[in-house]
């Protein structure tokens, strides 16, 4: 039993930490840490940059530009990823899109989408939820016909995460009506420019936009963009939803977070001294620290285990999701506490911060812009009540 | 990084955990021990000192068998897991732990044998009636006369103190009450003249003492480790058995667990296990996290335990007695609650777990000394 990384995972830490820190543009890092929004143009740079040296799409298979890391090698990347406040490579392409089409995909496919969504010439997004298929994303309505060489797509995708900048979307759709639930649905890629398909926007409660819906209107996809077999869509997403888990828990970007949660209040003026010189909140704040220490512990146990068996589950990665949401969320709380009655402040400017703010506390409106948008952390992916069932169930067999 | 046991630790685990069941095979059979006159087995400690368990933190040089903080790390989550009854804590982590830290090569060379064959138990007598848990809080006073000392004082909720042979005691030297120099450690035999000792049953089963000394003489090759000196090493003892205490709650939660959700899947009502019912469901999953949670913390301590450096070392400790306490109150609350009457009652086990995970949490700063502590620390360490 040994915490210690090995002389050889140190070295590789320290290349990463100086990739990162020397070659992802501070201001690019500086809008992660500070939770501004992000332009299509900075995940583009970024993920370039990262693309450029190998670096992309490190869990990928070797023969599409994986890395043939270990478990504890991807890790220790994402950590420090998060740790830098580099924003990740683009989710839908790296971590969910691009791992199907490699597992699933025909060569043709392969060859057509994988190097373009490692290097982001191609912006994925997700067409999985719809209005009345959220937690129970099998009862998915949106259908599939095929009619010829075609299949016709009709129906409504929603809560589309930064569909605003995509030029395709993979959807799962509904192509056999017949058969039960998960069994009659299908994978399926569509260009985001086919006729038929209409995005509109969703400004979430803070103010911005990062989620659409999309419709879709007799939208024609060739049936070369099925994704595998027909109504064998469900196994996809399952195999798509436990892809790369490790980053779930995002131990790294909670501790960055509490490091400047801390260094503001160190600055933040209150009664004779500064907020940190206040018991009360030092506790609350050493409370969270705590539990996010015994999380990543928790994190690395799983880590471990993976690398000694890689197909062997652990119970406790199970908990990973719904630990790390809501410590991600009791960060952002902290951060609101600190920005106090500054927090009220909600300038038009909420994605770019500008000189001419009347105040000291300029990041102050973003503390609560990022309070709001983080209650997402335990609804998306399964909400944490979800996660919860398939524990009871998997794990304690309830 | 890995957290795997080696092959002697699992077959120490293995060991252990064989012995507990055979020894508390039922909640009766451990209300027989604890009715037994030391309140626990003595052929049970018999048996602790055959399979080698009572000379694990002891180097072999001084007669142990040169164990790590793993392997108490396996032998207390075992022991939480059969609620023993055992004064392991008191006997080889703390006193054994004194003895490690403080004493001279006579010392050693004279105790540790008779420690880990099972012939001396120890305790630490060090909290006060004033002191809740500072350590420096001492009140009780060593007076240097010729050849040796005079203790005068007292000592309370003396783990295991009424079954001891031998007392390591806290006393000052010099200073007054709260000073953190001018503290000495003495080992102090049970029947010396001048001390009483007034035992009795603690919420969880076990035994503790009052201490009073009066006018108690020891010899100066009874100073154990250097006058005024004490301190540190009390401080040192409390991580190990912070330490100690993290790996037995987790074996006790996980017992808890267990038998919580065995019951989930096993009590009936409106014509279904109340296990199928998503309220529950859901509270035993949180009872999991906190499990999970827990056992990291425990990894953690045992981990940092000879970290070199004081500072991160005692901070990594009380972070993982906060996390350690609140699991253990999430986890026996939820027990109980989910148990419903029959988690209540004397005659159920899971209720003693319940209330030895509630003592744990009392034992060597409840949350908020250690959260303060941890506050105070500026923080853990990466």
């Amino acid at each position: 039993m040994d915490l210690r990384f090995t002389p050889e995972e140190l070295a590789f830490r320290d290349e990463v930490r100086r990739f990162f820190r020397n070659e992802i543009p501070a201001e690019i890092r500086r809008k992660v840490s500070e939770g501004r929004g992000l332009t299509r143009e900075d995940y583009v740079t970024s993920q370039r940059i990262m693309n450029a040296r190998g670096w992309a799409v490190p869990h990928w298979p070797r023969e599409w530009g994986g890395r043939d890391w270990t478990a504890i090698q991807r890790y220790i990347f994402t950590e420090e990823m998060l740790l830098a406040a580099v924003p990740l490579p683009q989710q839908f392409n790296c971590y969910m899109v691009g791992p199907v089409i490699a597992a699933f995909g025909l060569q043709a496919q392969k060859e057509r989408h994988l190097a373009r969504i490692a290097n982001l010439d191609d912006w994925w997004c997700q067409g999985f939820s719809e209005p009345g298929a959220g937690s129970d994303l099998a009862s998915l309505k949106t259908k599939a016909v095929r009619e010829g060489d075609h299949y016709i797509v009709d129906g409504q995708k929603t809560w589309t995460t930064l569909g605003q900048h995509a030029d395709w979307i993979f959807c799962l759709v509904r192509t056999d009506p017949a058969a039960k639930k998960q069994a009659g649905i299908s994978f399926l890629l569509i260009d985001m420019k086919t006729p038929g398909i209409t995005l509109r926007p969703i400004i979430t409660l803070e103010g911005r936009h990062e989620v659409n819906e999309v419709f879709f209107d007799k939208v024609r996809v060739p049936a070369e963009n099925l994704v595998g077999e027909e109504n064998k869509g469900w196994d996809y997403a399952k195999f798509l939803l436990a892809n790369e888990r490790t980053g779930i828990a995002r131990i790294g970007l909670s501790k960055e977070r509490m490091a400047r949660i801390k260094r503001l209040a160190q600055e933040m003026p209150a009664g004779e001294g500064t907020m940190w010189d206040d018991r009360d909140f030092r506790e609350r704040f050493a409370g969270v620290e705590i539990e996010l220490k015994a999380l990543e512990i928790t994190q690395m146990r799983v880590v471990a285990a993976q690398a000694r068996d890689p197909g062997r589950p652990d119970p406790a990665s199970s908990i990973l999701k719904i630990k790390g949401s809501q410590l991600q969320q009791a960060t952002t709380e902290l951060l609101l506490e600190v920005a106090g009655p500054f927090a009220l402040a909600a300038p038009e400017r909420s994605a770019e911060p500008t000189n001419d703010w009347p105040f000291d506390h300029d990041w102050a409106d973003a503390a609560a812009a990022n309070y709001f948008n983080n209650r997402k952390v335990s609804i998306y992916g399964g909400s944490n009540e979800i996660q919860k069932n398939i524990i009871a169930k998997a794990v304690l067999g309830l | 990084m890995d957290f795997d046991l080696s092959p002697e630790q699992a077959q120490l685990k293995d060991g252990v955990e064989r012995l507990m069941a055979a020894n508390y095979p039922s909640l009766e059979a451990r209300q027989r021990i604890a009715g037994q006159p030391l309140g626990f087995s003595e052929r049970g400690w018999a048996q602790f000192a055959e399979m080698g368990l009572l000379g694990i933190p002891f180097s072999e040089a001084e007669g142990g068998f040169g164990g790590g903080p793993v392997e108490t790390l396996v032998v207390m989550e075992a022991l939480g897991k059969g609620l023993a009854l055992e004064p392991y804590l008191a006997s080889v982590v703390l006193g054994g732990g004194a003895l490690r830290l403080a004493g001279s090569a006579e010392q050693k060379q004279r105790l540790i044998p008779a420690v880990v064959d099972g012939s001396l138990r120890l305790a630490l007598a060090q909290t006060e009636k004033q002191a809740r848990y500072d350590l420096n809080d001492i009140a009780m006073t060593a007076r240097k006369v010729e050849g040796g000392y005079v203790l005068d004082g007292a000592k309370s909720v003396v783990l295991s103190g009424d079954s001891a042979g031998l007392i390591v005691v806290s006393a000052r030297t010099s200073g007054t009450r709260r000073d953190a120099e001018g503290i000495s450690l003495f080992l102090v035999p049970a029947d010396a003249p001048g001390l009483r000792i007034t035992g009795y049953p603690t919420q969880d089963g076990g035994r503790a003492a009052e201490i009073a000394f009066a006018e108690v003489r020891v010899a100066d090759a009874d100073l154990l480790g250097e006058e005024g000196e004490g301190l540190p090493v009390l401080q040192r003892l409390s991580e190990y058995a912070i330490a100690a205490l993290a790996a037995e709650a987790v074996g006790a939660m996980a017992a808890l667990h267990a038998l919580t959700v065995d019951y989930l899947k096993t009590r009936t009502q409106f014509g279904m296990p109340i296990g199928s019912f998503q309220v529950l469901q859901h509270r035993a999953v949180d009872m999991l996290i906190a499990l999970e949670q827990a056992r990291s913390m425990a990894f953690y301590a045992a981990m940092m335990i000879e970290h070199p450096e004081a500072q991160e070392r005692a901070a990594a400790l009380s972070a993982a007695k906060v996390q350690i306490n609140r699991s253990c109150r999430l986890v026996g609350q939820e027990a109980v609650q989910l148990h419903g009457g029959i988690g209540m009652t004397m005659e159920y086990i899971g209720a003693h777990y319940f209330k030895r995970l509630t003592m744990i949490e009392s034992l060597f700063g409840d949350t908020p000394h250690h959260l303060r502590r941890v506050a105070a620390a500026d923080g853990l360490v990466a």
